[in-house]
């Protein structure tokens, strides 16, 4: 298979790629997201270079870096907003380089963006259910004579995600005139109702309050016990500190660390690079 | 947003049915119960919908729906000339090669967005205009337009000036002077040509309004809304606006074909750049992404077009007639140039009115207008609730 092939040659770490053809290997954790040796550059500038990350099933895997160390172009890669110019992305198998957007997502991969991207005309409610047709209909569907929102099933799901966010007061207000903080919080929902196998996040609680970053950390653990897979690129050490199973440290475009929260916390590198100045 | 329940949407159906079929009633006090003009409102009416289907649900804005008018009109005058005066095989064929047409320009104008859409799709239609006039004349009879024929006597006579309808042939037809297209043979001009339209209109309109409230419509406005976070929601932007192009282009080749139904004759100008303009402004004057806005912009501009490009000097002078002489004379001579041939004046006028106080066009006067009344009652929420103008 091309994909084998492509691994092999181009990572240099064929113990995982290995567990990753059989599926699933007992005692170690399945690799379900594969970034290898991914390199991106922006007119000379070296955004990413040799960048390798393994993302494990279940886990929450946190990146961090200093500002400008390439996190953004990591996740922008990883859903084919941008296309490296060396290496590969593989989820579950799948070779992600190359893809378009829509094709990504219905792999089962969401993501949450830094700024919030939601649809401004439509309702809160309506928000929610365009995803989860998606999700249901697949990327194109022509159904020009079954009525939006008669479907119960779909509608009920939708007030039930956004129970979960808190939003459930606001199912009919227009999205465009909601806060930032709830606009987050209505992008999660976004992700969340299509039961991705991952979800990538990009700064969830940047511009939130410390009580609503807090409601979005308890949020995040509870959808952790349902085992999603999660990328989570953060600013506030809080959050990585208490969602992170597996952190990675980005800075100038490269990997300077990865190991489990305690590991990183000690590693002089990562001191030195990022930690010191956060003073955590 | 939340008030289209299916109750609603079944009241505002009816309505329109009853409001479309007593047109001839309703119109009589403003002078407008005429067939000819009665089946303008009709036919534009159906245009504007469709349009409204790409442009109000997806925020595409095409320059070039006139092409699949022209298209649908000369389709409709090659199947009475070939076929049958019966107007329903022509039908058929225009809106379906009507739609074939619209997936050709739609797959590759849709490769972009935003003002470089609009301009491929007036290149497309300006191509198109310029083919019917000049290289495509053994199809389109070029200048002259083409038209319906009595049977040609010989094989030699071209098809252009003499027909052979294989059909009506078959079936034994006879025809005197030059042949009149029916339906079944229900004379479609006049009353029974208007009903023909208004109940297609209806239809049209149904159509519309189911793909509206439709998960398909929701994709299409969430298209509007945000199409970059769309792709990332695992929707593939692509192949909702072809179809959405190809429906709309679908509506405006009926149109064309009902054109060339109630007067069979089908020239190039009907493909010009200003048809496609027309179009646009019906849209935006009544309201854009509204169901009935379109319809109501259509039968405006096409009222005055009809009306005020019928005033003169004359009429305006004994409309002022109570003024002193000199004031009356002033204020003709300014009034007369919005008149006759002016009325364009008048067009850009209203306009300009409309897009500047009423960014949502006729239907959000209206809407105010409603909010007005039942302010004493609710809080100002209903002004508020307006679409969004367009881009």
């Amino acid at each position: 298979m091309s994909i084998a092939e492509m691994t092999m040659t181009e990572d240099t770490r064929t113990e995982d790629v290995k567990t990753e053809d059989r599926g699933f290997a007992p005692g170690v954790a399945n690799t379900v997201l594969h970034i290898s040796d991914v390199h991106k550059s922006f007119a000379g500038l070296h955004a990413l270079s040799d960048v390798d990350l393994e993302v494990r099933e279940g886990e929450t895997h946190a990146i961090i870096g200093p500002n400008g160390a390439g996190k953004s172009t990591l996740l922008n890669v990883c859903v084919g907003r941008l296309k490296p110019d060396r290496g590969a992305v593989v989820f579950d198998g799948e070779i992600l380089t190359g893809k378009s957007p829509h094709e990504i997502n219905q792999l089962g991969v969401a993501r949450v963006f830094q700024t919030p991207e939601v649809f401004p005309d439509l309702s809160v409610l309506e928000n929610v259910m365009v995803p989860a047709l998606s999700k249901r209909d697949g990327s194109f569907k022509l159904n020009p004579f079954r009525r939006f929102g008669a479907e119960r099933a779909i509608r009920e799901e939708a007030e039930s995600v956004l129970e979960s966010v808190g939003l459930q007061a606001q199912l009919t207000a227009h999205a465009s005139s909601m806060s930032r903080g709830d606009k987050r919080r209505l992008e999660l929902a976004m992700g969340l109702i299509q039961h991705p196998r991952l979800l990538l996040l990009d700064e969830p609680t940047a511009g939130m309050a410390r009580h609503d970053t807090n409601a979005t950390i308890d949020l995040l653990k509870k959808i952790k016990e349902g085992g999603m897979t999660k990328v989570i690129i953060e600013h506030d050490m809080h959050v990585v500190f208490s969602l992170a199973d597996r952190i990675s440290v980005l800075a100038g475009g490269r990997i300077i660390a990865q190991g489990t929260p305690d590991e990183v916390k000690n590693n002089p590198k990562v001191k030195e690079a990022y930690l010191g100045e956060e003073q955590v | 947003m939340q008030n289209n329940s299916p109750m609603k949407d079944w009241l505002l159906l009816f309505g329109f049915a009853a409001v479309v079929l007593c047109l001839p009633i309703i119109l009589e006090p403003i002078g407008a119960n005429y067939p000819d003009l009665l089946q303008k409102f009709a036919i534009f009416g159906i245009f504007a919908i469709g349009f409204n289907i790409l442009f109000g649900l997806t925020g595409y804005l095409s320059f070039g729906h006139a092409a699949f008018i022209g298209v649908g009109s000369y389709v409709t005058l090659w199947s009475f000339k070939l076929l049958t005066m019966n107007i329903v095989p022509a039908v058929i064929f225009a809106v379906a090669m009507a739609g074939l047409f619209a997936y050709l320009i739609g797959f590759i104008s849709l490769r972009r967005s935003g003002i470089y859409f609009s301009i491929l799709t007036l290149a497309f239609a300006q191509m198109s205009y310029n083919l019917a006039y000049s290289v495509l004349t053994p199809i389109t009879n070029g200048e002259t337009g083409l038209q319906v024929r009595s049977i040609r006597d010989s094989a030699e006579t071209s098809l252009r000036d003499g027909d052979i309808r294989i059909i009506d042939q078959a079936l034994g037809i006879q025809e005197v002077g030059v042949p009149i297209t029916n339906l079944f043979g229900m004379k479609m001009s006049g009353y029974p040509g208007f009903y023909f339209c208004a109940i297609l209109l209806i239809i049209c309109f149904f159509i519309a309004q189911c793909i509206t409230r439709s998960n398909f419509g929701m994709m299409l406005k969430a298209i509007k809304s945000n199409q970059n976070r769309l792709n990332y929601t695992g929707i593939h932007t692509r192949p909702y606006l072809i179809t959405a192009f190809v429906i709309s282009g679908m509506y405006a080749g009926l149109a064309g074909s009902l054109m060339a139904v109630t007067d069979p004759i089908a020239g190039a100008e009907r493909m010009q750049w200003t048809a496609s303009g027309e179009v646009v402004l019906m849209t935006i004057l009544g309201g854009v992404g509204t169901l009935v806005g379109p319809v109501l912009g259509a039968g405006l501009i096409k009222y005055s077009e009809q009306k005020v490009s019928s005033w003169n000097e004359g009429i305006i002078t004994d409309f002022l007639s109570f003024l002193p002489e000199p004031v009356q004379d002033f204020f003709v001579g300014v009034a007369s140039l919005f008149v006759g041939d002016g009325w364009h004046l008048t067009l850009g006028l209203m306009f300009m009115v409309i897009v500047i106080f009423l960014p949502g066009g006729l239907m959000e006067g209206f809407r105010r207008i409603g909010g007005l009344f039942s302010r004493g009652s609710k809080a100002p929420a209903a002004s508020e609730t307006a679409p969004q103008p367009a881009e």
